[in-house]
């Protein structure tokens, strides 16, 4: 191909876009510019990021609202903290047991995604929306009820007890203390792994819709009657898409929880869907370099409301409801051009 | 004895998770969105409610009133100011909007009324009635009662009042309904006044069964209550009132016979059950798409 | 629904295929095809077999059931009653996915495209089980990806040639102008490779000179690509003009079928396009 595509220059420019990001922040460290509170967002920023680019593709590119995208990543967070603390003694080098633990953390939220998709993917637009709530709020719920622990003679897993009931030689440790969490988790995570799973993600994501499967998948959001007369399998294209965000999300799980010493299930509730949500819509559907920037400024911006104190989370609000007011009301719509999502399946 | 306790307490709680429903499903029914401030304004009811007694205090039924009439203009400005510019927009950007308002009703309220939990007194006080053997508290025959007297209510005025039907011509397709006369902006208002209206009443009893009030009480009840509205075939006001109700008792049930850490859990996961085997919900219409 | 159980027997005569096909097997045969809705009976009784080159009409009133069957044909909607023989095979428990792979593609009377795809991508979503690649290679982007999806664009910009339209490949699908997105529509089902494509109401909104066009570019797909055309269409001209058999339709039953000659001075035609009174006489009414 003798000139670039449209979508293969935007692929292009978002991967510069991730990689100028980065090396900016890494310069601004290094000279020493950087405020610790910012610090230390760097990395929840990447797991954000890859939340939302994921998330897009359910919301965006698929076209299925869905309201549980932190489920996967809190699945994807506890079997990470499980992996990493079992692989602690096998894999001594950290980089390699992340990579591994997120491997794991993945293929958990990936197998979540198939049980969920299998039979909810047939429903439609709020009903599929209302499903993926509730399995989020399941997976919180027996997230809190978890109790993990790992001694010499391996894993322990108990549902509904405590701590105790796992029975734990004394050599052993509890990972997972039911509604307590994962405590004690060594910090794996780093800002340039952070980089590399956005990368990855985004090498994933880009491809899958430049591809026949990708086509498939727009196909069937745009309008699936068509999509079907002309033999693309509905639920299979739904399928891969759900299952391939679920995966990524748990990659993100794992990155997020691997960074701090304690992770808590509720940090994983219907406010984590909803913020990833806005992300999404914030930097426009199917957009994924406006997914990148929307969850890079959102979660920086309440840092940079701390001047307001008190009034930064009604700032937030504000914020939110004036641009979705000013992005789409009569007067400005398409300042984008952002595909419009179907609205009912009217031609 | 003891189950058909649970089985009243159940119809009690589910009556509260109907009454929030019905504003769902009515906004739903009218303006196709999924209003997630609903939630919120429940909690801004029982706040009215609580400092109306506490700080004024004004008698009980009085409160409830003045509750109603302040979340019904609060719903009719939220509509106004947040909604109706979007009329036209795809859903998930009102969506978003509805989430941007839920998140600055809490912080309003966190900031007004700060986070430290407050005791609501019941409404109707805390005595019990003994019913062959049963103790019922007068919170849960209020309840039930009131979510009667509602569903009735709104059922007369659905089906027999110029502006109830108004109503259901605006839900089943605003254009012809404009072309016929009515004037689908106030129909609109009027669903969210009567919607929010219901939801101060839902805060009410709500928070005199459990008596803590903070700024994130009406999140739980609001998704609790739109699962029931979906639940229950969502723009359906009977299947709202069903939904609700059902929901109200899988959780008193799940609660007492199987385990009380699991019970949200298992009342999702019976809505996911539901929905499969129903798409759209208990009494919705299965929608199809002409081709 | 018992008789739906067994396999039908290849049928003997209903079709209207010129003499030309003699000893053809049909590529569609529908026998006895009904459907209900709500008790209401949409279509009843459609009995029709299309030879395997030939241009077929479907004409009737506004809401005879016209593009009803197509969606029965289609499996939009399963059929209740009857049969449908797609080269000899029954379809009794195939889906729309597989109806496709079978063999039919069609049009869809309120346009269908991908709007807002790009109009190249349009016939490559058309192309999806013509030109395969694993979805591991699409992600990888192994070198059968590259491969195929040069082939994928060749080909769907050769099928764009046929109405002309390779320049317009770039363009979002939404934003072209109605004309062009009916050809699309077929440039689209044409990728799929069907034996048999089905048109709903292809002159829709075109003008005379645009319709004249597309009366020819018909023909020209049926020489070139050697497939049956299935078509419902509301301008007579185009009906008289390139269909070789015509089945009419009025409340769900055929009341004729025949040559466009046959149907042109069929009584019962004419009854039911212009109501009773204009039958066998002079006798005018107002209506």
């Amino acid at each position: 191909m003798k000139r670039l595509s449209r979508t293969a220059k935007t692929d292009i420019f978002t991967y510069s876009l991730v990689t100028v990001g980065f090396i900016a922040a890494q310069l601004t460290q290094g000279a020493g510019l950087m405020s610790s509170s910012l610090k230390g967002q760097l990395v929840p920023i990447c797991a954000y990021i890859v939340m939302a680019v994921s998330l897009n593709l359910t919301v965006g590119i698929l076209g299925e609202l869905s309201l549980g995208h932190a489920g996967f990543m809190s699945i994807g967070a506890f079997a990470g903290a499980v992996a990493a603390a079992v692989l602690e003694p096998i894999i001594p080098v950290p980089e390699i047991r992340l990579a591994a633990a997120m491997i794991i953390g993945a293929v958990f939220a990936g197998i979540a995604g198939i049980l969920i998709g299998v039979p909810v993917l047939r429903l439609k637009g709020d009903y599929l929306a209302i499903v993926t709530l509730a399995f989020g709020e399941i997976v919180l719920n027996l997230i809190n009820c978890l109790y993990v622990g790992v001694d010499s003679k391996g894993l322990r897993i108990s549902m509904l007890t405590s701590a105790e009931a796992l029975r734990l030689n004394p050599d052993g440790r509890v990972i997972i203390n039911g509604p307590v969490g994962a405590s004690g988790i060594t910090k794996l995570s780093s800002f340039t792994a952070g980089f590399l799973l956005i990368l990855i993600t985004l090498f994933i994501v880009q491809n899958l819709v430049n591809s026949r499967a990708g086509r498939a998948i727009l196909a069937v959001r745009d309008n699936r009657i068509s999509a079907e007369s002309v033999g693309i399998s509905v639920t299979k294209h739904k399928m891969i898409a759900f299952v391939i965000s679920a995966v990524l999300a748990g990659a993100a799980g794992v990155l997020f929880a691997l960074n701090i010493n304690t992770i808590v299930p509720t940090k994983f509730n219907f406010n984590t869907s909803i913020l990833v949500l806005v992300f999404v819509v914030l930097g426009g559907l199917g957009n994924i370099w406006g997914s990148i920037i929307a969850a890079a400024v959102l979660t920086v911006l309440p840092e940079a409301l701390r001047g307001f104190n008190n009034y930064r989370m009604l700032a937030y609000a504000i914020v939110l409801i004036l641009v979705m007011l000013l992005t789409n009301s009569a007067f400005i719509k398409s300042t984008l051009g952002r595909p419009r999502l179907k609205r009912g399946a009217k031609t | 004895m003891t189950f058909i306790l649970y089985l009243i307490n159940g119809v009690s709680l589910g009556g509260i998770y109907a009454i929030i429903a019905l504003g769902y499903t009515m906004v739903y029914g009218i303006a196709k969105m999924l209003n997630f401030a609903h939630g919120d304004i429940i909690m801004v009811g029982a706040y009215v409610c609580f400092f109306a007694a506490a700080s004024f205090g004004i008698p009980p039924v009085i409160g409830v009133l003045l509750a109603a009439c302040v979340c019904a203009a609060l719903g009719v400005i939220i509509e106004a100011f947040a909604y109706k510019p979007l009329r036209q927009a795809a859903s998930l950007a009102v969506l978003i909007t509805a989430i941007g308002v839920s998140y600055l009703l809490q912080n309003a309220a966190l900031l007004l009324w700060k986070s430290n939990p407050r005791v609501f007194t019941s409404i109707v006080g805390t005595g019990a009635v003994r019913i062959w053997g049963l103790s019922i508290t007068y919170v849960t025959i209020t309840t039930i009662l009131a979510c009667i007297a509602i569903m009735i209510c709104l059922t007369v005025f659905t089906g027999k009042t110029k502006m109830g039907k108004a109503m259901r011509a605006c839900a089943e397709d605003k254009n012809a309904a404009s072309l016929m006369g009515i004037n689908v902006n106030v129909t609109i208002s009027l669903t969210f006044a009567i919607g929010s209206a219901l939801a101060a009443v839902a805060g009410a009893l709500l928070c005199s069964a459990y008596p803590t009030l903070s700024p994130t009480t009406g999140s739980m009840p609001g998704i609790k209550a739109f699962t029931a509205a979906v639940f229950g075939g969502i723009g359906s006001v009977p299947g709202a009132m069903l939904g609700g109700v059902l929901l109200g008792i899988i959780e008193i049930f799940a609660k007492a016979y199987i385990s009380t850490q699991l019970s949200d859990a298992i009342v999702f996961a019976v809505l996911i059950v539901v929905l499969l085997v129903k798409p759209a919900g208990l009494l919705g219409r299965q929608v199809h798409e002409k081709v | 629904m018992s008789d739906r159980k067994t396999k039908l027997a290849p049928l003997p005569s209903v079709n209207f295929v010129p003499e030309r096909d003699a000893a053809f097997t049909p590529i569609l045969e529908c026998r006895g095809l009904g459907i209900n809705f709500g008790g209401l009976s949409a279509v009843n009784d459609f009995n029709l077999a299309i030879g395997r080159t030939e241009i077929a009409g479907l004409i009737g009133p506004n809401g005879a059931g016209k593009t009803t069957v197509f969606n029965l044909l289609t499996k939009v909607y399963q059929p209740t009653k009857g049969a449908i023989l797609l080269n000899g095979v029954d379809t009794f428990d195939k889906t729309s996915v597989q109806i496709s792979k079978m063999g039919i593609a069609r049009t869809f009377q309120n346009i269908r495209l991908f709007a807002n795809l790009s109009v190249e991508d349009n016939v490559k979503i058309g192309l999806h089980n013509q030109i395969k690649y694993s979805e591991i290679s699409g992600l990888l982007r192994l070198p059968s990806y590259w491969k195929q999806e040069r082939k994928a664009r060749e080909r769907a910009r050769q099928l764009l040639s046929i109405f002309d339209m390779q320049d317009l490949a770039e363009s979002k699908a939404g934003s072209l102008p109605y004309g062009a997105q009916r050809r699309l529509e077929i440039v689209r089902a044409l990728a799929a490779k069907p034996s048999l494509l089905l048109l709903d109401e292809p002159a829709a909104g075109m003008n005379p000179s645009e319709t004249a066009e597309l009366m020819d570019n018909i023909v020209k797909i049926r020489d070139v690509f050697q497939i049956a055309i299935f078509l419902i269409e509301h301008d007579m001209r185009l009906v008289m003009g390139i269909c070789e058999g015509i089945c009419v339709v009025n409340f769900g039953n055929i009341i004729a079928k025949g040559t466009p000659d046959e149907i042109r001075g069929n009584p019962e035609v004419i009854e039911a396009y212009l109501g009773k009174g204009f039958v066998g006489g002079s006798e005018s009414r107002k209506y």
